[in-house]
């Protein structure tokens, strides 16, 4: 490199720096007023949830520990992925209850989809013109979207007796209020000319729903139905914590009795089975929405 | 109406010429339609294997709403019961709002290096890159439930259990959420940095970082919201927050309690989502 830098004269510099430290100062000073103010809310959220560092110091190598202490074999000899059968001794029960999970899971889904599509129609402004309905609709649903699944569960629980039946539908009312938002935004954005030619031609509210809009959203909502259905799975490995079905009861068994080496294999269950059906998902959903695009 | 009813009448007259220029449309079951009525059939046998499987029956389903409507009854007025108990439930939520604010600043702290080496442009090396992604992958395959059972059997029972829940199973989300806006960044600042003489570092603080942060800060008021609903809930298994005190109302049948609880709740939230929406919009506005 036999070429030199051509460098400013200082004074110039000096210049150019003092103009860059006087633009930026204003941004700084908001950024460092941003910051106190997040850390004194920290400070004050701290002391109500009673946070110990302390503690944490004490107990974090715990932490750590218990996932050793999960993946030592209890007999003794090793870690736990080096006897695959003493590991997963239980397969032949947790198999089927993680086969139930997915079932919950989907049925959830399905029926939350079923009663959210119906539902976002009516929430559409497009669609609704009367504002009573509309506002009861939405309302409705927000109230199911914002109540979680599992408290919808616990009272479930309660009515339904224990089983899979109230952890189905927590699923179902809470996938319901989420997807019918997403939905009736779906429906909000379609293409107005289809409805205004049935309209035209006087076909009725249903009518005009069946062939009109139906046919533009089912990609989008069957693209929003396959998201949810992600998320169900994992509610649903979760919901057997309170009684209502799938693989979680024998989890937090396993997790309040400290039988560790079934703590890892449920784990590790669940965890290959969610990362599984992301990917399935995502592939349907990219051909979805492929398809979709193409038609377009 | 008597055009359309001409045009009805010619086009009947002429239904085999216009059938022979047009056969997809006259076919029975085009098969685009027969797949979709195939994959519609599967769908629905699916769920009625699954309503059979998991034993919805009519007679318990009845019973079983019955007995929702008496508790819905049950659930009317809205009532704490006293005012001790009211002033528990609002500590309870206090309680809620700091474990959500806590376990997103942490895991948003935590999460911010973890996303430059889940980044495909700022990672070491490929190991890296793909290390970090699998590592995140698991720790977001767990729920924040289940972490909450294991911090509270490393912490004990309480609210601290909760915040560290929330910050371990928020890292996964928050190291992807940040991963991929690392990558969509443009890339052009980051060259003109190196371009005067600028370090790696220099590249990620001047570059990109500039860049990111709206976005960043847009997903972690995002992720608040979406804890403070998670958070409400952790204190099922003891880690803390309104969800100890809303389920064990539930399970000694206080309804007029458990109405008041999720009322508060739903403010809560509301609330919080109008709050945070306000700052996300003011954020994309200010980028």
């Amino acid at each position: 490199m036999a070429t030199s830098l051509t460098r400013l004269p200082d004074d110039r510099l000096s210049e150019l720096l003092d103009g860059y430290r006087a633009a930026s100062r204003g941004p700084r000073r908001r950024a460092l007023a941003l910051a106190l103010a997040v850390a004194a809310l920290a400070l004050l959220a701290g002391r109500v949830a009673e946070v110990d560092p302390a503690r944490l110091l004490e107990h974090g190598g715990a932490f750590f520990g218990y996932f050793d202490r999960i993946t030592a074999l209890e007999g003794g000899g090793g870690r736990v992925w080096t006897d695959p059968a003493e590991w997963f001794w239980g397969w032949h029960k947790w198999l089927p209850l993680l086969g139930d999970t997915l079932l919950i899971a989907y049925v959830g889904t399905a029926l939350g989809a079923i009663g959210g599509g119906l539902l976002s129609f009516v929430a559409a402004a497009n669609l609704m013109r009367n504002p009573w309905a509309r506002g009861a609709a939405r309302r409705f649903l927000e109230f199911c979207r914002t109540v979680p699944d599992i408290v919808f569960a616990l009272v479930f629980v309660i009515a339904f007796g224990l089983g899979p039946v109230p952890g189905v539908l927590a699923l179902a009312i809470h996938s319901m209020g989420a997807l019918g938002k997403l939905f009736s935004e779906v429906v909000e954005n379609i293409d107005m000319r289809p409805v205004e030619g049935a309209m035209a031609s006087g076909a009725s509210w249903p009518a005009i729903v069946r062939f009109a809009a139906l046919p533009q959203v089912l990609p989008g909502f069957a693209s929003l139905a396959l998201l949810r259905f992600e998320v169900n799975v994992r509610q649903a490995s979760v919901l057997g914590f309170v009684g209502a079905g799938g693989i979680g009861q024998d989890l937090i068994e396993a997790i309040r009795k400290f039988y560790y080496n079934d703590v890892a294999a449920l784990l590790l269950l669940i965890i290959l089975t969610v990362m599984l059906i992301d990917l399935g998902t995502e592939r349907l959903r990219h051909r979805l929405i492929g398809g979709m695009e193409s038609r377009a | 109406m008597s055009r359309p009813a001409s045009l009805h009448d010619a086009a009947i007259a002429d239904l085999a010429g216009i059938t022979a220029r047009h056969p997809a449309v006259f076919r029975a079951l085009p098969p685009a339609r027969l797949r979709s009525i195939a994959l519609f059939l599967a769908a629905a046998g699916l769920l009625g294997y699954g309503l059979w499987r998991l034993e919805f029956a009519p007679a318990r389903l009845a019973s079983g709403f019955g007995q929702l409507v008496h508790f819905l009854g049950l659930m009317l007025p809205p009532d704490p019961g006293s005012w001790s108990r009211a002033l528990l439930v609002l500590r309870g939520l206090a309680e809620t709002l700091a474990i959500a604010f806590l376990g997103t600043l942490g895991a948003a702290a935590i999460a911010l290096p973890l996303g430059f080496l889940a980044a495909r442009n700022t990672s070491f090396n490929r190991l890296v890159h793909f290390l970090s992604r699998r590592v995140l992958d698991g720790i977001r395959g767990i729920d924040a439930l289940i972490w909450a059972l294991i911090w509270v059997s490393v912490v004990g029972l309480g609210p601290f259990a909760g915040v560290l829940a929330i910050l371990t199973s928020d890292i996964g989300t928050f190291g992807k959420l940040f991963s991929e806006a690392i990558e969509a960044a443009d890339r052009k600042p980051v060259e003109g940095v190196a371009a005067s003489g600028g370090g790696r570092l220099h590249g990620i603080r001047f570059g990109v970082l500039p860049a990111v942060l709206p976005v960043m800060a847009g997903h972690v008021l995002y992720m608040f919201e979406s804890n403070t609903r998670s958070s409400t809930i952790i204190g099922i298994v003891g880690a803390g927050g309104i969800g100890l005190m809303l389920s064990e109302m539930i399970r000694t049948l206080e309804w007029g309690a458990v109405s008041f609880i999720v009322l508060l709740i739903l403010v809560m939230v509301m609330a919080i989502d109008a709050v945070s929406g306000r700052l996300r919009a003011a954020l994309i506005g200010r980028r």
